[in-house]
């Protein structure tokens, strides 16, 4: 990925999500960060994580912040009023604290030895695992290791043979966390008999 | 030349504006959106080691599966969420934080 590609997006990614922070109208902040959403989901497949940019898009920028939209309507929420008593002392804190932490992790993530690898250095070998994906015998998945053979990335098989052969288990906890999600929501947002008879 | 540190720099920097507006916005919905983008800043550090942890040849897959649970429990925290909000905002009839001081005394 050419480098000024990954300037734009990490811009469009930081830019709109500091426009989620500071938009009074909360409107403006949702539509804010579904654009920062697509940036980071462009970051995600700079990184050649194709299924994962994909279910950002479809989840957090598509289903996600239609949820957002929707809420925020509903309740028909006005834009803050630009008079309305200013929190200094929160503002200030939120600014230091956030300011303290971005400073921490570049420093950190700067003194990392694997973090000055560029992506050419890193690069992806398929040939190599093509080979050994064959070299498997038994295990092997045939259209797997062709792709890799043929030169391209299957990302989506990839995934979902490690997400079902690797953590088969927790991918049934996280379908059992869901049903309980979607219980919980009806339950909450259920009115009582008692409370809805009344006018 | 993209190194690893640019995305975790990005990461890191998305991170901050997330907990800032958590700390300092009032706006219940807004402060949520802004753990949203939190949660999506440690997504992408996932996935940057991931893409940078060569091994046999391919990313590293765990660290992929970890950002697709995490992308599914955030799904799931979202809609609990904005349901608690919703009966927040039947019973006080105000999204600000500033409304619900019960616990205060």
């Amino acid at each position: 990925m050419p480098p000024l590609l990954f300037y734009l997006f990490a811009l469009i990614t930081l830019g709109f999500g500091l426009n989620v922070v500071l938009a009074r109208n909360p409107v403006t902040s949702a539509l804010s960060l579904a654009v920062s959403f697509v940036g980071l989901a462009a970051l995600f497949i700079s990184l050649e994580a194709y299924f994962i940019g994909t279910l950002q898009v479809l989840v957090y920028a598509g289903a996600v912040m239609v949820l957002f939209l929707f809420i925020i309507m509903l309740m028909d929420i006005k834009a803050e009023a630009v008079s309305a008593r200013t929190n200094i002392a929160a503002i200030a804190a939120g600014v230091v604290i956030a300011a303290i932490l971005a400073v921490q992790i570049a420093t950190v993530s700067s003194q990392l030895s694997i973090s000055s690898k560029s992506t050419e250095q890193a690069a992806l070998s398929l040939e190599k695992a093509g080979a050994q994906w064959e070299a498997r015998g038994k295990e092997n998945i045939p259209t797997i290791s062709r792709d890799l053979k043929a030169g391209t990335l299957p990302d989506a098989k990839l995934m979902g043979e490690t997400l079902f052969s690797k953590y088969a288990f927790h991918l049934q906890v996280v379908g059992l966390l869901l049903l309980v999600g979607t219980v919980g929501v009806v339950a909450l947002s259920k009115r009582d008999s008692k409370e809805a008879a009344q006018p | 030349m993209i190194t690893l540190n640019h995305y975790l720099v990005v990461s890191g920097i998305l991170f901050a504006l997330g907990l800032a507006g958590v700390i300092a916005r009032r706006n219940i919905l807004i402060i949520y959106m802004c753990l949203e983008m939190m949660l999506s800043a440690g997504n992408l550090a996932l996935v940057g080691f991931s893409r940078f942890h060569v091994t046999d040849g391919l990313p590293d897959y765990t660290a992929q599966a970890l950002v697709f649970f995490t992308i599914t429990v955030a799904a799931a925290e979202v809609a609990v969420g904005l349901a608690i909000i919703v009966a927040l905002f039947r019973t006080k009839q105000s999204v600000e934080v500033e409304a619900v001081t019960k616990l205060q005394g």
